[in-house]
Parts: structure tokens; sequence; C-alpha cells
């Protein structure tokens, strides 16, 4: 069986992306709330969460994980509001 | 109620002992359960009867780490992010663990010609002809292993676990694999203008 059309989009998506230097998911986890913060504010990202923004790009589980966390944050703020 | 408390009230709280500890336990138990209630709802994987063990291990998560909480976000943002990561590894590990690692990377190869397809435009089909031969002939077994059951979308856990290494250890292969794969790619003459070009092809 060979790899499907979107699989291989996957592959090229992902290849593009890393960088020499990344970090791990657990690094990510540590900041991903203060890079979800920024991102609902609609505020530019900082150089020092850059890492996390091209981590979550990489990560499939991560960034579904961010994705969740977004949700939670949108749906809280409308029950505060 | 939930009583709003700043990130040092939380942290504090949740350091101290007898009931202002417990109070600020129930209180973060409420606010977790409301926001994985929120983002799991929409999931086909997710019952409601899981809800009080991810609550249970995520409130044992957090409290082993509070010291690694920075403060540069909401305290109850950086919860809600590890209650989340708490839930998600479980559900990806009870959809995952029946399958093969082997039996998924042996059941599928990188084969261009299997891809050729007429419509593809060139600069397409040479990246990935490129990329395959890349695969198959620069990358160790392991590192081919690992990017394809990522590609599949295996959890990382469940990888980790049937190949015998940490997610650390699992993430660096990964990495190795994407890195040279890119490098190898940049090599033969592909940069991120013919990635460009692939790409909208
Ligand atoms: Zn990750």
């Amino acid at each position: 069986m060979s790899m499907t059309g979107e699989e291989i989009q996957r592959l090229l998506d992902v290849v593009r992306d890393t960088q020499a230097v990344e970090i791990d998911c657990d690094v990510c986890l540590m900041q991903v709330g203060e890079f979800a913060e920024v991102r609902l504010a609609g505020k530019p990202i900082a150089e020092g969460l850059k890492a996390i923004e091209q981590h979550l790009l990489i990560c499939p589980e991560c960034r579904e994980e961010f994705e969740a966390l977004c949700q939670a944050m949108n749906s809280i703020e409308k029950t505060e509001s | 109620m939930v009583r709003d408390r700043d990130n040092d009230e939380w942290i504090k709280s949740l350091e101290a002992k007898g009931p202002i500890r417990e109070s600020a336990l129930a209180d973060l138990r409420e606010i977790l359960s409301a926001s994985l209630k929120s983002s799991l709802k929409s999931r086909s994987d997710y019952v409601d009867n899981m809800l009080d063990d991810f609550l249970q291990d995520s409130l044992i998560r957090i409290l082993k780490a509070l010291d690694q909480f920075q403060n540069r976000s909401r305290f109850v943002t950086w919860a809600t992010s590890i209650a989340i990561r708490v839930a998600m590894t479980e559900l990806r590990k009870r959809r995952w663990r029946d399958v093969s690692l082997e039996k998924l990377v042996a059941d599928t190869n990188f084969d261009p010609v299997a891809e050729a397809d007429d419509n593809m435009v060139p600069e397409r089909r040479q990246l990935i002809e490129a990329m395959y031969r890349v695969i198959n002939t620069q990358l160790t077994d392991k590192q081919r292993t690992v990017l394809l059951a990522e590609i599949k979308g295996m959890a990382q856990e469940e990888i980790a676990g049937q190949l015998g290494c940490s997610r650390n250890a699992l993430y660096k292969l990964s990495h190795d694999a994407r890195f040279r794969l890119k490098q190898e790619l940049v090599k033969i003459g592909f940069d991120s203008q013919s990635f460009a070009v692939a790409f909208n092809g």
C-alpha cells in the first residue's frame, strides 16, 4: 500500500517546516498557554514564542491540544462575559 | 461558585496545607472540568465517564509541575493545557493500543511509481520522487519507521512504547529524519521556492 495524497502532503509540510533547532513536546506544553493567550488577544508573536509556533506546525499532537485549549478558553470566556 | 484568584494566590494556595489547599483544589477541579468538557465534547472517542479519571490524573500532574509554572500566562490557562495533554494522551493511547507499528510500516511503502498521477505538476512530482529516494536511501530503518508512523497519525506515546524508547528519544529520531530529509532535498537543489511551486500544484 502506498501513502495517500493527504499523507504525502503532510510529509511535504513537515519537511518544509523543519528547523535545525527545535523544541520538544514537553517544552511546548510549558509555554503553549502563553502562546494561546497572545494569539487569542490578537497580539503579534514575540521572538521568544516563535519556537512554539514552529513546533505547532510540525507536531500534530501539540497542535490538536493547542486547538482544544483555544476552544476551551473561548467557551470559558463566553460564559464569564 | 469558583473563587477568582491571581497566579500568586493559586500557587500559594495549592502549596498550602489544610482547608486553603482543599478549597483551591476543588475550584481548580471545577474549572478544569468545564474546560475539558468543552474541548472534548465534539470527539467521538470521548465519553463522559472518562472525565473523573482525566481530572484526577490532571490534578496530580499539575501539582507535580507547579515549580515549572513560569508565570507567563494565567495559571488557569497553564493548568488547562496540562489537563488537555493528559486527556488527549489517554484518548490517543486507547485509539492506537491495538495497532502494530511493525505491521503499519510493513503495509506501507515509499514507492514513487505508485504515486504517478498524470495531472500532477512536474515540480511537485520531482519533489515527491526526490523525497522518496532520500527516504529509501539516506534514512535508517528506525528513522523511516518513525517518520511513516507519525505521518499515519499514530500516537507518539504508542510509537515510543512499541520501539522501547522514551518520548524524548522518539522526538530526536523524528527530528533527525525530517532534518536529514530537508538537508538532502536542499542539497539536490530544492529550496523554499520549489516547495512553494510544488505545494500550489
Ligand atoms: Zn509536540
